[in-house]
């Protein structure tokens, strides 16, 4: 999820010319790659850097890293959530535009799912784009829409070879079709994988989840299937739309950038869940953010409404 | 001699509170703040005090809280005092809480009792069908009691969880819809609108909370208002609930000052 801090995209800009600006914008593009939308071309010089090293390093079970000083494998929570906020203001602070923000949170997003994958935690859930955030400008939300595609596309092959398999939730009635089919593909193709299980969400909201639910039942009411007093929250659960994964409920959410909330991600799922919000920028966030809020749950005593003694 | 001194630090007291108050009623003001009170049991043991003398402190602390709101003019205050989860504690500990309950919700029909001289208007929310019949009475002979009151409502949440209540609301809600179906007013009962859980929903009396403040350190909303703290800003001191004061509120409302215009924005959002 991105933060609503971002400024509208400007026209010509001087500054890029400054060589401090384009060290920054070369170093960030040296590992992604860059493309530009049409309507920017004229104005920018043509920068392009296809990497190398855009592929994750494979992850087999023989290069398994042992985890960190500090943490204990068996309290490692099962399922992690992450609202990736922050993205607009690090740009802002890099003297970047934020589209820059938003490829440097795919690169931060990457290395998280690698060490996911490494230390032994089964599903991973990203808040990539929220409903809220459809009313932000035009040209921001097509470039996310756009940027989610192109790495879709480039890392399925990755994902594929390290047993990653990735699931999308969300409206998807107000995604471009483009995108629809390649998340098809991408579902389809690793809808086998085992090792870690990636959920993205896009054009979600937990109350938007929790309606869909209440509709499938209703359906099923009208259906003669169930009966109105037979509803539980068993029955919701199954209807909600993680009900992609056998683990549904987060044991931890990490929200980066200081905000304190959970800005509709995820409602009913995260009844019990531990939240940890850090100050860094979602770009920054990196393994040391991730270690550190691993550990704060570790330490935590959960009880779920009962007595520890 | 010394009572008269210590009125009179009393006074000198309520005075420059009443004086900060001003002061930060400057900048924008949260309308609903909710509680999770945690850390009664804990209290007690540092304390030293006997097991459930905990809970009683606890009571004091909320009546103080609820004085310095209603002189702030917060006009919706929110409580977890006692959770579905809950019950799954030991039968002991649960009945002593239930008789704690039931004293203090008694105490509130008093003439002299807080919500009067206030004008606090007290509801209950949660699953009654889970409480004995004496706490259920007693609680909606306080609804009934303070139901003319307006400075303040006061939610009380006991036998609650969010998921049970959001479970309650969807099935009113297909039951309206089907009453509506079989009387020929609405062709898609399927398509149940997002307005239609939430006017079945028992929160409905209060818009969401601006701010949710859990004691005792832990970060977790543990199943409370779930649907309702969507954008609310979360607080979580260490300190623990009998603890919590004057200035973790003021601590906890200069931050939410800080970040206010951004919050209104996300608001006025569609969903």
């Amino acid at each position: 999820m991105m933060s609503l801090r971002v400024p509208a995209p400007s026209s010509f800009n001087l500054q890029r010319f400054n060589s401090r600006a384009l060290e920054r914008r070369w170093k960030l593009g040296r590992d992604c790659l860059i493309s530009f939308s049409p309507s920017f071309v004229e104005n920018r010089i043509g920068f392009r850097v296809r990497s190398t090293k855009s592929e994750m390093a494979p992850f087999t079970a023989a290069e398994e890293e042992t985890l960190p000083e500090g943490l204990q494998p068996e309290l490692m929570p099962k399922h992690v959530a992450v609202i990736m906020d922050g993205n607009g203001r690090w740009a802002k602070n890099q003297g970047l535009q934020p589209w820059d923000g938003h490829r440097a949170g795919v690169e931060a997003l990457r290395e998280i799912v690698e060490l996911c994958g490494k230390w032994g935690i089964q599903v991973l859930t990203v808040f990539a784009f929220s409903t809220d955030n459809w009313i932000r400008p035009k040209i921001e939300v097509d470039f996310l829409l756009s940027l989610f595609e192109r790495t879709l596309k480039s890392e399925l092959e990755t994902l594929a070879k390290n047993n990653v398999r990735i699931s999308i939730i969300g409206d998807s009635s107000k995604l471009p079709k483009s995108l629809l089919q390649v998340i098809n593909e991408v579902e389809e193709v690793t809808k086998n994988n085992t090792r870690l299980q990636l959920i993205v969400a896009v054009g979600y909201s937990g109350k938007y989840d929790v309606l869909q639910a209440c509709r499938g039942i209703a359906q099923r009411v009208k259906d003669g299937e169930i009966e109105v007093e037979e509803i539980d929250e068993g029955l919701i659960e199954q209807e909600l739309e993680t009900n992609v994964t056998e683990f549904p409920y987060p044991d931890l959410l990490i929200r980066t950038s200081g905000e304190l909330r959970v800005s509709n991600f995820l409602l009913w799922q995260l009844a019990y869940t531990e939240l940890f919000f850090a100050q860094e920028l979602w770009p920054d966030f990196g393994r040391n953010g991730f270690v550190e809020a691993l550990m704060s749950f570790q330490q935590r005593q959960r009880r779920f409404g009962g007595r520890k003694s | 001699m010394s009572s008269g001194i210590s009125q009179l630090l009393e006074q000198i007291h309520e005075f420059s509170r009443r004086c900060l108050f001003r002061v930060i009623s400057v900048g924008p003001l949260p309308i609903h703040l909710a509680f999770i009170m945690d850390g009664n049991r804990r209290y007690a043991k540092k304390r030293g005090l006997e097991d459930g003398s905990g809970h009683k402190v606890g009571f004091s602390a909320l009546m103080s809280m609820l004085q310095y709101c209603y002189e702030l003019g917060i006009k919706y205050v929110t409580i977890y005092a006692f959770s579905i989860d809950n019950f799954r504690r030991k039968p002991e500990e649960v009945k002593s809480l239930m008789n704690l309950m039931l004293e203090k919700i008694k105490s509130l029909l008093d003439k002299e009792s807080i919500v009067h001289e206030y004008g606090i208007r007290v509801h209950f929310i949660g699953n009654f069908a889970l409480l004995s019949d004496q706490v259920r009475a007693a609680a909606e002979e306080v609804m009934e009691a303070t139901a003319k009151n307006s400075r303040v409502l006061l939610l009380v949440c006991v036998a609650y969880n969010s998921t049970d209540e959001i479970v309650q609301a969807v099935k009113k809600s297909c039951t309206n819809k089907l009453v509506e179906h079989s009387e020929g007013r609405d062709r898609d009962i399927e398509r149940i609108q997002l307005v239609n859980i939430e006017e079945t929903m028992q929160m409905r009396v209060a818009p969401g909370p601006d701010i949710l403040i859990r004691s005792s350190g832990e970060t977790r909303r543990s199943n409370f208002l779930l649907w309702q703290t969507g954008s609310s800003q979360l607080f979580s001191p260490d300190a623990l609930w009998s603890e919590i004061g004057l200035r973790h509120l003021v601590w906890t409302i200069l931050n939410f000052q800080r970040s206010h215009s951004y919050l209104e924005k996300k608001k006025k959002k569609p969903l």
